[in-house]
């Protein structure tokens, strides 16, 4: 694993990597996201308690559950970033940050609009929406931090420091659902546990879920590619391409 | 991309002195040498280990002063001088009344450094070296707004120092005007 | 040990100088929990209800308002870009400015915990919670805001920024102080939520210094 990881530390490797990556990905998340989220929402039975409401769980559930995927992805980046001094996995993190925060902020306003059907009001201070806003809290504290330097170098570093701590609060995200018994319904699909959803809907929620992560590697690949470029702007690799157009 | 073609080495009893223009990366080489940056591309050895394998007994051997002369202003001379004992953990005892008679400070020992004049500022930052056991001195612009006297007790100082086995890299506009017999000067250039 | 109270009584004595530097955060602690009655009424039920979640948002603000100015001296004159090329002392200088950043900060807000439970009428069972909150809360947030400063220290706009990286990290403490307080308000039981709040501190213990010391780093790299 560590031996076929390790060329794409190199920039001009992982450049040429996303750029081959890229297009698949993208179609590949496109297709999916189509086919999960037209599927869910004109081909599934209607909830017996919620009715049709329900349906935006295809957006909600999916973006939740990768505003926490990319932010551990992104502490992951980071924590390589800090422990082996490589860039180019700093520039992987702080590619993250603005797919997480727009996840998270997806997550947050559907979240919102299933609530006001549901609970009667658009904003309840429940345990899980609010640890998603913290969740948006630390992913802009990251981006601001970030850019926060005169030295872009100094910024990357020190946003990839703070998403290694902040990586301490995803724990506390999921046990603080346990810890106030609050109004939001608990977790629809486990692992562990028979899933509470029925299978025709479930189908199309996985479909959907597995597009958002495909679509955050895609765009990944995509603000990698840049980072990349705008990084080693002054390297002969790069005025070659540069060139070569 | 700030240095080309760069191979540079400096044993016990050298001193290396940096020359160059404004902005040619003197300040940047001394800092890379001095282990707070990492060059881009390019080995750094301490004796024959890579310098980040044994970064400790490097910065234990190492007196770095930057181009901020690490005075506190609001502390006096003495406490000044007494912190940075403190940081080197020097095992012999300071007279620091001493010292600073010795450095053209009598009577300045007591008053916030905020009060003192820029040369004399430059000289409580100066007074860890007379003072501290370590071997390499890396000095960025140690020469700066102190005067003529001052320059001269310096740079004999560095004479002892490098009689006793010590090593010095610093940077300066000036000519140095005492003899050094191992003196290598490397001017940057840049090239655009 | 001989350096870090070397250090410490360097911290001390510039505290001593520069008085405004925790004496400014204090006040404006007293000066908020002053106006928070004014705002919402003198209603004693509605003051003792808000008191917890009061103080310690009062107490965030005045700690992140001591925080700022942290490092920035010793920053700028260079003795931390020294310290750091020195390697060795470095941890000392982070352990100084955190115990002294607590003293200066975190330990008057407990003395004063007597008058906030005056000002907002919270009784005494109430008030052993408050103050025991405090005791161990403060530590926490000292070390909260002292990585906050660590991090920015070299950051073209400090201030706002600052308190956008510590919210978040501080909203586990917020929770289970004021619910502490709340519980013994009620006369239920709070140790469970101190415990955490312990363990908490103590894993902040292990871990802050040192990210403070990368945060320097990185800050003059």
């Amino acid at each position: 694993m560590f031996k076929w990881l390790h060329p794409l530390a190199k920039p001009e490797t992982l450049y040429h990597f996303c750029r081959l990556c890229y297009p698949w990905l993208m179609a590949a998340a496109l297709l999916l996201l189509a086919l999960g989220n037209i599927w869910g929402l004109a081909f599934t039975p209607p909830d017996y308690q919620q009715g049709d409401s329900y349906r935006i769980i295809h957006l909600h559930v999916p973006s939740a559950i990768m505003s926490m995927g990319t932010y551990s992805a992104m502490a992951i980046a980071a924590f390589t970033a800090l422990v082996w001094q490589v860039k180019t996995a700093q520039w992987a993190a702080l590619a993250l940050a603005p797919i997480g925060a727009v996840y998270t902020a997806i997550a947050l306003l559907t979240g919102m609009a299933w609530g006001k059907p549901m609970w009667g009001t658009w904003w309840v201070w429940d345990a899980r929406l609010t640890s998603e806003l913290i969740l948006l809290f630390l992913y802009l504290g990251v981006i601001a931090l970030s850019g926060a330097f005169s030295d872009r170098q100094t910024g990357a570093k020190a946003a990839s420091l703070l998403a290694v701590v902040g990586v301490i609060n995803l724990p506390i995200i999921h046990f603080s659902v346990e810890w106030w018994n609050t109004l939001h319904q608990g977790a629809s699909i486990t692992k562990f546990a028979r899933p509470s959803i029925d299978a025709s809907m479930l189908w199309p929620l996985l479909i959907s879920i597995l597009a958002f992560k495909v679509l955050m590697l895609a765009l990944l690949c995509l603000r990698l590619r840049t980072a990349i470029l705008v990084n080693e702007q002054h390297r002969p690799w790069v005025k070659a391409l540069a060139g070569e157009r | 991309m700030l240095f080309e073609q760069l191979d540079l080495s400096v044993a016990a009893g050298q001193l290396l002195q940096i020359a160059g223009k404004n902005g040619a990366g003197k300040s940047s080489l001394l800092r890379i040498l001095a282990g707070l940056a990492q060059p881009e591309q390019g080995q750094l050895y301490f004796g024959t280990t890579p310098l980040r394998q044994v970064m400790p007994e490097f910065a234990a051997n190492l007196c770095y002063i930057g181009h901020q002369s690490g005075v506190h202003e609001q502390l006096t001379a003495r406490e000044n001088i007494r912190f940075w004992h403190a940081a080197t953990a020097e095992p012999q005892a300071i007279d620091d009344y001493a010292l600073l008679g010795q450095l053209g400070l009598a009577g300045l020992e007591d008053i916030p450094c905020r009060m003192l004049s820029a040369g004399q500022q430059r000289r409580v930052s100066l007074a860890r070296l007379w003072f501290t056991r370590r071997q390499l001195w890396i000095l960025d612009e140690p020469f700066t707004a102190l005067d003529q006297a001052a320059i001269t007790m310096l740079q004999q100082h560095f004479l002892l120092h490098l009689q006793q086995g010590g090593a010095i890299v610093l940077t300066t506009h000036q000519k140095l005007t005492l003899v050094f017999e191992q003196l290598i000067s490397l001017e940057l250039a840049y090239r655009w | 040990m001989v350096t870090l109270g070397c250090f410490i009584k360097r911290e001390l004595r510039l505290l001593a100088r520069q008085k405004a530097d925790w004496l400014n955060p204090v006040l404006f602690f007293v000066i908020v929990l002053t106006l928070f009655p004014l705002g919402v009424g003198p209603e004693p039920n509605l003051l003792r209800l808000m008191a917890p979640g009061v103080v310690w948002i009062a107490a965030l603000l005045s700690v992140l308002l001591a925080a700022e100015r942290l490092f920035k001296d010793d920053y700028r004159n260079g003795v931390i870009e020294q310290l750091v090329a020195a390697r060795q002392p470095l941890l000392s200088f982070v352990l100084a400015k955190l115990i002294t950043n607590w003293l200066s900060t975190g330990l008057p807000l407990v003395l004063l915990s007597p008058l906030v439970a005056l000002l907002l009428n919270v009784d005494s069972a109430a008030f052993a919670a408050l103050a025991l909150t405090l005791l161990l809360g403060t530590p926490l947030l000292s070390l909260l805001s002292v990585l906050g400063a660590a991090l920015t220290v070299s950051a073209d706009k400090g201030g706002i920024l600052l308190a956008l990286l510590i919210l978040p990290l501080y909203i586990p403490l917020l929770i289970f102080a004021s619910a502490a307080v709340e519980a013994a308000s009620m006369a239920m039981p709070y140790q469970g939520q101190l415990a955490i709040m312990l363990a908490m501190l103590l894993f902040a213990l292990a871990l802050v210094p040192m990210a403070v010391q990368s945060a320097l780093k990185l800050n003059v790299s």
